[in-house]
Parts: structure tokens; sequence; C-alpha cells
């Protein structure tokens, strides 16, 4: 059991290339963390610099308040789990698990007993003579977490363990995963580029792009109040839809029609971004069949009206797919780079293609057209140089940004030092922000 | 396509046999040669009219073919030892490890392989004469152990190649020393790696014969194919065809069970179900 600090942890390959910039996050004693972001973000880098499997160029880290940038892995006394399961193949299940306590000199019957006890919480019993090789995947990567569970260490690190399953068995262990960790209470630190699996298991989680921390936080925190574009395009699924907006009389004109804003929004918009483009987050699920909204709840959104290109029914709910005449507005350095990591961009999917999340009792008919309501209280609004959630900050005293404002309360994590708006990047987006024409 | 067609069969079949044929009728000859007696010896008959064990009765019971045998094989062994747990850390370390002076390191063992033996044996008589190894074993272990490590460390870096980065990984997390994860890892799964090269290291010394006639002097560590270099006719004028054709005979058994005994293992699967896929 232990605590994990990681402050300012930085990594630099050989070759220049930055993979980790400066990384600051504190994960309590039992605590379930995930490090979530697209491929290429070091989120595995970051891992395997807590295992010490890559050396740490700057930063310092903690684990159970000791200094371990030097130690190796050995003398850390945490398990891993990967996503290739790196099972020993000339071994048996039975000295797979039981490797690690062998090597240190652990007496025969504590490991038989170890091993027997985590094969039998995995049920994996009837399989602790066979060799890997005859195991199905399913196994195979229970196995791999028998190897990291007997060892009874003081965190467990996960790299994408569940992503070489398919997508039932993933759901199956992903329930197995969470139960074992509230079971055990070790501290673990779980990466995953599956936002899903993000919001399913963590009590906090670490959005990471290009190396740095976008946003620290519980996955309803995440999810409400993302601090900037990336994260809030990221988290959620079906993805959040954005639009362009400029404010004019004190209303945001979008595509979708003029949304009201609050006092303190306008008051925060007026300032810096009067006249200038903006961008519009809404979650497909605030918007709904203009039909099946009541009288009372009406006035908080706007009606507008959108010819219906897909339905898709899921039966709980149906999602609609409208396209919104939007004039290459939406398109902040950061929305393109998410879109392509995403694979949206591939999929077509492009930015003026509007997702809605309807109650499955709606009228609506694909080809048709249909009135919808948009709830004007749940919009996020971003500025497209800097990604930076303005809703957020104008939601007044100080909680602005959660990765200031310390996570679940749970660990106090902080995230300082994440620069969100760096140098560079910003005024590249800004060249590009400034070129959008207004609308 | 899955299916071969007749006619492909047909060319194939034909082209093997051919191969083996001519590949076994020079051993096939040998044998029959090693059974007849010296009187018909130069009969033109492929099988031996007169078959006869005296060729063989005769060289194992003299010690000047039964010494060098077991000059052979001690120094064969001794030197695949050596050469195999030298080449097989090396060989790791060209696989794994970015150490300065690596690409000079391949480049050398690869200037070993290359450089021919015939401009190395005098200037090797000389220094192994002033170093008073010249005539015993070590004296031809060592420079065997040498020509053996090119190989070895080929063949066995491209083995190490193969096995998964990740177990390395896992072994380190799971407490292991990387001499650990060396020896109780890395090892067993390269394990039919390094019985090729055993053999192929083992057939290399066992069939050597410029060093060993160069660099011995008598049976002390005289190996068998310089030994039968040596082998004399009942008289001077007599050609001891009989007596060296059953020494080649008997110096090619131990190589056909050696390779029929490892062959399953050598065409073992490496790493299967290490890891997914």
């Amino acid at each position: 059991m232990a605590e994990i600090v990681l402050d300012n942890l930085t990594k630099r390959f050989p070759d220049g290339a930055l993979a980790v910039d400066r990384i600051s996050m504190d994960i309590a004693d039992g605590e379930f963390v995930i490090l979530v972001g697209p491929s290429g973000c070091g989120k595995s880098t970051t891992l395997n610099m807590i295992a010490g499997l890559e050396d740490i160029t700057e930063g310092e880290l903690r684990i159970g308040g000791q200094v371990v940038n030097q130690k190796a892995p050995k003398d850390r006394d945490i398990a891993m789990v990967f996503q290739s399961y790196a099972l020993y193949p000339h071994m048996t299940v039975r000295e797979n698990m039981g490797f690690a306590l062998k090597l240190a000199k652990t007496p025969q019957n504590v490991i038989d007993e170890k091993v027997n006890e985590a094969a039998r919480v995995l049920d994996l019993t009837q399989h602790l003579d066979r060799k890997p090789a005859n195991l199905s995947g399913g196994q195979r990567q229970r196995v791999a977490m028998g190897r990291a569970i007997v060892r009874d260490p003081s965190a467990f690190l996960m790299d994408e363990p569940l992503s070489n399953l398919d997508a039932k068995l993933r759901v199956q262990m992903r329930t197995e995963v969470s139960r074992i960790q509230r079971r055990l209470g070790t501290t673990m630190v779980y990466v995953t580029h599956d936002q899903v699996e993000a919001l399913t298991l963590g009590d906090r989680i670490a959005v990471m792009r290009t190396g740095r921390l976008q946003q620290v936080g519980s996955p309803k925190e995440l999810y409400e109040r993302p601090s900037n574009l990336f994260v809030a395009g990221f988290i959620g699924s079906p993805a959040m839809n954005f639009l362009p907006a400029t404010l004019e009389e004190g209303k945001l004109r979008t595509p979708l029609g003029d949304l009201p804003v609050s006092d303190q929004l306008r008051r925060a918009l007026e300032g810096e971004h009067a006249g200038r483009t903006v961008i519009v987050g809404v979650r497909p699920e605030n918007f709904e069949d203009a039909a099946l909204v009541s009288a009372d709840a009406r006035p908080n959104g706007i009606t507008f009206r959108a010819s219906i290109d897909v339905l898709e029914s899921l039966g709980s709910d149906v999602f609609v797919y409208f396209t919104k005449d939007i004039e290459q507005g939406v398109n902040a350095a950061e929305l393109e780079e998410l879109a392509r990591d995403s694979g949206r961009a591939d999929t077509g999917g492009s930015g003026d293609t509007v997702v809605a999340r309807l109650d499955a009792a709606t009228g609506v008919r694909e080809g048709q057209d249909a009135e919808l309501w948009v709830d004007a209280r749940s919009i996020h609004v971003f500025d497209p140089a800097s990604g930076r959630n303005i809703s957020l900050a104008a939601d007044g005293d100080g909680r602005a940004s959660t990765a200031t404002a310390g996570g679940t309360g749970m660990a106090g994590g902080t995230a300082s030092g994440t620069d969100l708006s760096g140098g560079a990047e910003t005024g590249r987006a800004a060249g590009a922000a400034g070129d959008t024409p207004v609308t | 396509m899955a299916t071969t067609t007749a006619r492909q069969k047909v060319g194939w079949g034909t082209a093997n046999t051919i191969v083996v044929v001519l590949t076994l009728i020079p051993v096939l000859w040998i044998v029959s040669l090693s059974f007849k007696d010296p009187a018909s010896i130069t009969d033109p008959t492929f099988f031996p009219v007169k078959w006869t064990w005296a060729n063989y009765s005769g060289i194992l019971t003299t010690s000047s073919f039964i010494r060098p045998l077991i000059n052979s094989i001690g120094i064969g062994l001794i030197a695949t030892l050596i050469a195999v747990v030298l080449a097989s850390m090396a060989a790791y370390a060209v696989a794994r490890l970015a150490f300065p002076g690596k690409q000079v390191l391949i480049g050398m063992s690869l200037l070993i392989a290359m450089f021919p033996a015939v401009a190395l044996a005098t200037p090797m008589f000389n220094i192994e004469r002033i170093l008073g190894l010249f005539n015993t074993w070590p004296g031809l272990i060592i420079p065997y152990v040498a020509t053996g490590l090119p190989l070895g460390i080929y063949t066995l870096s491209a083995f190490f190649r193969e096995i998964p980065w990740e177990l390395e990984k896992a072994a380190k997390i799971d407490g292991a020393t990387p001499f650990q994860a060396f020896t109780r890892v890395i090892a067993p799964l390269a394990a039919p790696g390094m019985v090729t090269t055993a053999i192929l290291v083992f057939l290399f010394c066992w069939n050597e014969f410029l060093l060993a006639i160069t660099l011995t002097s008598t049976t002390a560590a005289r190996t068998a194919p310089a030994a039968i270099g040596f082998f004399s006719g009942s008289s001077q004028f007599a050609v001891p065809t009989g007596s060296i054709s059953a020494a080649a005979v008997v110096i090619t058994i131990p190589i056909i069970v050696f390779v029929l005994f490892f062959q399953r293992r050598i065409v073992a699967g490496l790493t299967s179900g290490a890891v997914k896929g």
C-alpha cells in the first residue's frame, strides 16, 4: 500500500522527442487512477517511468514517500500487467504466477498457498498446470492478473490490459478488474486509450495529450466540467458536438439559433472575445425532441428545425444525426487533432454533422424535418485559440479549472504545472483561428 | 494456390531425388569401401564382394585412432560449450542493448568469420609454440572458440530478436536482476537457438582439419580428421584406403545421431503462447 507522487515528471528520448512533459499528480493510497489519451500521448511512457522500465529525464517520482527515480523495478514493489500479457511461455500457469515470489526466495509452501488463492479468485484453478500456449485469450489475461496479485504489491500498474480481448470479454473483465481492485484496496494506475473504460473504472481520470496532462478529475467532473476543448471532445460517446458561435446582442449566435447565455458568461465573453468566433460544445443528450419537452423546461433552451439524415435506435435511446450548415468555423487546432486521433476524421463524421440523443418516445423519422430543442444551460463555450473552457471560468470563484481544484477530494490530486495553453501551440492555433470567417 | 499440380509434384520429386542421390552416393561408397578387404579394395564393384570387419577392428584397436577420437570429442565439446555461452551473452547484448562500439563488434566478428584460415595457420603455429600451447587441447580449443563465436553470435542474435521484449520487462518487474532475467526467462526461450548454434559449432570443430594438423604434432592433441591423414598402410607402399574409409564412417556416425536427435528441438516453436497472436 502506498501513494505515488509524480512531481514534474519529464521524459525526453535520446533523439530529442519529448514524450512526457512535466506531469504532476498525487495518487492516493488505494486509489484507482486511469491515464487516458489518444495513442502517442505519453501515457504508457508515464506508466513505464512509474514502473522503472524507462528512465526519468527530469522530475521526481515518489512511491510511499520515497524517491525511487534511481531504483530498479524490482526494488519498487510494484506489479504490472502488460498489454500483450508477457507470460513466460516455458512455464506453467502455476510457475508463471509464482515466479516473482520464487525470485524473492519465498518458502515454497507460502508460494503454493498464494498461487492457489489467486487462482481461486480468478477461476484458474483447473488450468494451473497448463502452459500459456494452451490457454484462451481471456485465460491468459487472467493469468497476467494473477501474476500481479500473488505478489501483494504496493501498487498495480496496468498497461491497456484489456485491449487484446474481444468486446464481450472486455466488458466482463472490466468488471473483474474493478472488483479485484476494490477487494484488495491496492493503489492502481491503469492506462487505456478507451474513454469508456476510463469512465467506468476509475476513481479519478487523468487525460493526457501530446505528453501533457490536460485535466485530472473524477469521471463525472471530466464529463460535466471539461477544462478544455480536447477533454470535452475526448470524453463522452458519442462525442460532444462543436459549433462555431459569436456573441451578438447578448446571445450566442450558432448555426442552431441564438442561444441565451448567463450574465457571467456574457461578461466573460464580452471582455475577451467580443466579436470573435468561439466554439460552443453541446453534448448529444442536451438535445431533445421539442415535442417531448415540458412547457416549463422549454424556456431554458431554444428550439430549431433540422433535417434528420440518420436515425439509430438503441431501444432505450434514439440517436439522430443531422447536418447544420457550418462554414468551416470549428477547426481549432485541437479539434482537428482530436478528430484525427479518434479516427473520426476518417469515418466521414466531420465537424458539420451533429448528433443528438433523444428519448425513445420520439416521433422523429429518418429523412424528415424535425423540431428539436437544445438545453442552453448545459452548453460549454471554448476559446478556439487556446481551447480553454470559457464557460467554466465564467462559472465563478476560482473553481474554474478542475486541474487545480483537486480532483475528487479523495486524494487532493493536483495537476499544477500543466500548462494547458502552451506558448508556441497557442500562437499557431490563434493564427489559424484568426483566419476563420466570423459567421 | 493451395494445391500443386501433378507436373509440379513430378518436377520437385525428380529434383529432390537427384540431390539426395548425389549427396548419398559418396557416403555409401565410403561405407562400402570400409567393408571391403584389402585384397579386393580396388575391385570395380560398388558393393563389397567379400564383407569384412577387419578395417574397423584395425582402427579401433590402435591408439593412433582411439586417442584422436577422444581428443576430437573432448576438444569439440569444450569449445562448443565455451563458444555457445560466450556467444549467447554477446548475441543478447547485440540484440537488446545499445552500447558504444556495437557496430564495431559486429564488424569484427564478421571479419573473423571471413578471414582465410590458411593465412592464420602459420602465425598461430608460431604463437602457440612460444606460449607453450602447441600440441595441447587448449591450443585447439582457443582458435575453435574464436572461429565459432561469429557464427554463434549471428545465429543467436537472430533468435534473441524474436523473443518479445515485454517478457524481459515482466521479469524485471517480477523482481529479477538482469542476469536472472537472462538465465531464467530469455535463455530457456532461446534454447532451440542455442542447440542449433551448438550443433553448428560442434560440426565445425569436429570437421576442422587445417588447424588440427598444423597445431598438433602427436596424438596428445591431434583430432580424428588429422589423425586419419597420418594413417599408414601395412607396408610403406600400401595405401590404407580401408582404414581411412572405416575411420571416416566412424566419425560420421556421431554427427548423424546428433542431428537426428536434436532435429525436433531445432524446429520446435520458439515462443508460442508468450503473447497474444
